[in-house]
């Protein structure tokens, strides 16, 4: 199990945050995701065997935000 | 951000021409057709992206209000349409610019790091990356550069100015020995300083890590919000399903989707704790999270740790009376005894000694520490025993009374004085002075200027000091003679009374009481972790001026909270009446929905402004 922090490009609306937080929390391999709207940043804690961290920011990619930098 | 308002612009220009042909009475196709493509425009987007989160199985606002339009454009309603489109697309762009300023509070602090550090390394001078530095080594920093690293000066000195930590620009002097901090501005001269601290590391990296936190540490309000959007929006879809069936009305249908979201109860709260927490920060004030926002709103008693905040906790020995052996001697075991004790007046009278003696202190040769009353030390072969009335009371020893009347003369002076003995003979009495600090006259009344309604003192100091500190001061009460489990014990008698506590400490001797109390606020924390993760509010700078700034802006943000929860609730169900009683329709119920948005989100900017003066 892994953590990683993806700080996304500035989320526009609270329901976006939500919107990710759901798309990432069903994602294969997630175990759980945190996206705030206030810091647009993404706390995620996933397997690291089934999935890598580029597969998460293709997720994210799926709502329309691209992933600035990760920690 | 500029594509978006491309997409708006363009689109409003359609909208407009639309209007104006069907006013110059053109073919209605024109009206229609402009109507269409304008809606095209302003919502593909939208639609691309309800599309993508509908196959990952979840329903986005966005689907709704795709929904809504085409449904509207089914129906006949191009005009609809077009401006629901529109105004959710017009209403996302001022959001998330007006966001993006509550937000930069953050960022504007996050651009204070430092990038580049001067290292000297194979002999010659290097520019590294800030995190690179390695701990102990050499930084050298030149007049008007930034401060890459936490450490001590070894050489130089100069002016520099702490904001970036404190959030006071007024320049401190540092020279040989002292502590700087990675963030600050060098001013004018020269330093070399030894690296302690690097990086995330660093206090600066500390602050930066705990802002960010603190914004998502989500209000108890927030977390009630949340939950009743839950199930808010799948009841309104719902409702809308169920509206048709009854009524048969599809216009009323897709406009309960149109507010099917409800975007100012969502925001209310987490866009006034970013703005709060963001002035804060930027004035050298950590909030830990918008809990504590909304706590400090309870706020009715302060209590002060004395030492630390009311006064500096930099107290001086004023005057040594002795019975026997003479004051350099007497300086000289008190000195010796106290070696390796950290507690303020230990220190004093280790200042004492150095300023006034010749030889260096030497270490006693055994040593016990009677926390709150004092320390028993062996020197050269001698017993000796320093500290105050309990001490002695525990240890057997009688005070004579010509020598306890002294001692109660200087006390009520507010004076601390502290009791020597050698081999159970009193020596000596040392006269400390720990005097307020210049502004801590002003500050009970500006305390209640926001809010307070009762300011106490809680110190170990006796009976005598507390009260002619707490008169001196004008706070409404004091409790002297405390220990620290004591002082825990005074703040839950407090909060028995019903009072809601906060407790203000320097965050070292404290942390228990800090913990106790509703809200904990250290002082003058800058360099001291350990207060930084204790105190639920920190103030960065050893400034009693930030502490009602502290309290107002938590009163002021909670304030905030409040009015943006019952607008936005009110919102909410006028809309919903509105919609149900035929009264609002898609464009309507879209622009109402996209204004209220709005104004939560300037009402929440008005905290940027907040300031005490």
């Amino acid at each position: 199990m892994k953590k990683i922090k993806l700080y996304l490009e500035e989320l526009s609306c609270p329901d976006c945050a939500n919107k990710i937080e759901q798309v990432l929390n069903k994602t294969e391999g997630v175990k759980k995701a945190d996206v705030h709207y206030t810091t647009s940043k993404a706390n995620v804690e996933y397997d690291s065997e089934k999935i890598e961290v580029a597969d998460l920011k293709k997720a994210v990619a799926k709502t329309g935000y691209k992933v600035e930098r990760t920690k | 951000m500029k594509k978006k308002l491309k997409i708006v612009i363009i689109s409003g220009i359609l909208i407009i021409l639309a209007w104006l042909s069907n006013f110059l009475n053109y073919n209605p196709l024109i009206f229609k057709t402009a109507m269409v493509i304008a809606a095209v425009i302003a919502g593909y987007q939208v639609a691309i992206s309800a599309y993508n989160t509908l196959k990952m199985k979840v329903i986005s606002i966005n689907l709704l209000v795709t929904i809504a339009a085409v449904g509207a454009v089914i129906i006949g309603e191009y005009w609809e349409a077009a401006a629901v489109t529109f105004l959710f697309a017009f209403g996302s762009y001022l959001e998330s610019r007006t966001t993006a300023k509550a937000r930069n509070a953050i960022r504007n602090l996050m651009d204070l790091a430092p990038n580049l550090a001067t290292v000297i390394r194979d002999g010659k001078e290097k520019e590294i990356a800030a995190e690179e530095v390695e701990i102990e080594e050499e930084v050298i920093v030149r007049p008007g550069e930034k401060i890459p690293v936490d450490g001590t000066v070894i050489k130089g000195e100069s002016e520099i100015n702490q904001a970036a930590i404190t959030g006071e620009s007024v320049p401190v002097r540092k020279e040989k020995g002292d502590e700087v901090f990675s963030g600050t501005i060098n001013q004018n001269g020269y330093l070399e300083i030894k690296t302690e601290k690097v990086g995330d590391d660093t206090t600066f990296g500390k602050i930066i890590e705990l802002v960010e936190e603190a914004q998502e540490e989500k209000a108890p309000t927030q977390k009630l919000m949340e939950r009743f959007s839950k199930y808010y929006t799948p009841g309104i879809i719902l409702l809308s399903v169920i509206s048709y069936f009854i009524s048969g009305s599809i216009r009323l249908s897709l406009t309960l989707l149109v507010i099917g979201c409800p975007g100012a109860l969502v925001i209310s709260t987490p866009i006034s704790i970013v703005a709060g927490i963001g002035n804060g920060a930027k004035n050298g004030i950590l909030i830990k999270g918008g809990e504590y926002l909304e706590k400090s709103g309870e706020i009715d008693l302060l209590a002060f740790d004395k030492t630390g905040t009311l006064s500096k906790g930099e107290a001086e020995v004023d005057q040594i009376i002795t019975y026997a052996k003479s004051e350099s001697e007497v300086l000289r075991l008190a000195a010796a005894a106290e070696f390796n004790s950290e507690h303020h007046l230990a220190r004093a009278i280790k200042n004492k000694a150095e300023a006034e003696l010749k030889e260096s202190v030497k270490s006693p040769v055994s040593f016990e520490t009677h926390t709150g009353k004092g320390v028993t030390a062996r020197i050269d072969g001698r017993e000796i025993m320093i500290g105050n009335s309990r001490l002695f009371k525990e240890q057997g020893i009688k005070i004579p009374e010509k020598i306890e009347r002294k001692k109660n003369k200087l006390e009520k002076q507010g004076r601390t004085v502290v009791v020597v003995s050698e081999a159970e003979k009193i020596i000596a009495l040392i006269s400390i002075a720990d005097r307020p600090r210049e502004n801590a006259y002003q500050i009970a009344e500006k305390l209640k200027r926001v809010g307070i309604k009762k300011i106490v003192m809680l110190t170990g100091d006796n009976e005598r000091i507390a009260e002619s500190v707490a008169e001196e001061l004008n706070l409404d009460g004091y409790k002297a003679e405390l220990l620290p489990e004591d002082k825990v014990k005074a703040v839950e008698e407090y909060q028995k009374e019903g009072y809601k506590v906060a407790m203000v400490g320097d965050g070292i001797n404290d942390t228990p009481s800090l913990v106790t109390a509703d809200i904990g606020i250290a002082m003058g924390a800058a360099g001291t972790d350990a207060a930084i993760d204790t105190a639920d509010i920190t103030l960065m700078a050893d400034n009693l001026d930030k502490l009602p700034y502290a309290v107002g802006l938590s009163k002021a943000a909670n304030r905030n909270i409040k009015q943006n929860v019952a607008f936005a609730v009110l919102v909410v169900f006028a809309l919903l009446a509105g919609v149900l009683g035929q009264k609002v329709f898609l464009a309507s119920g879209m622009l109402v929905h996209e204004l209220s948005v709005l104004i939560v989100i300037f009402n929440a900017m008005r905290l940027l402004r907040y300031s005490t003066e």
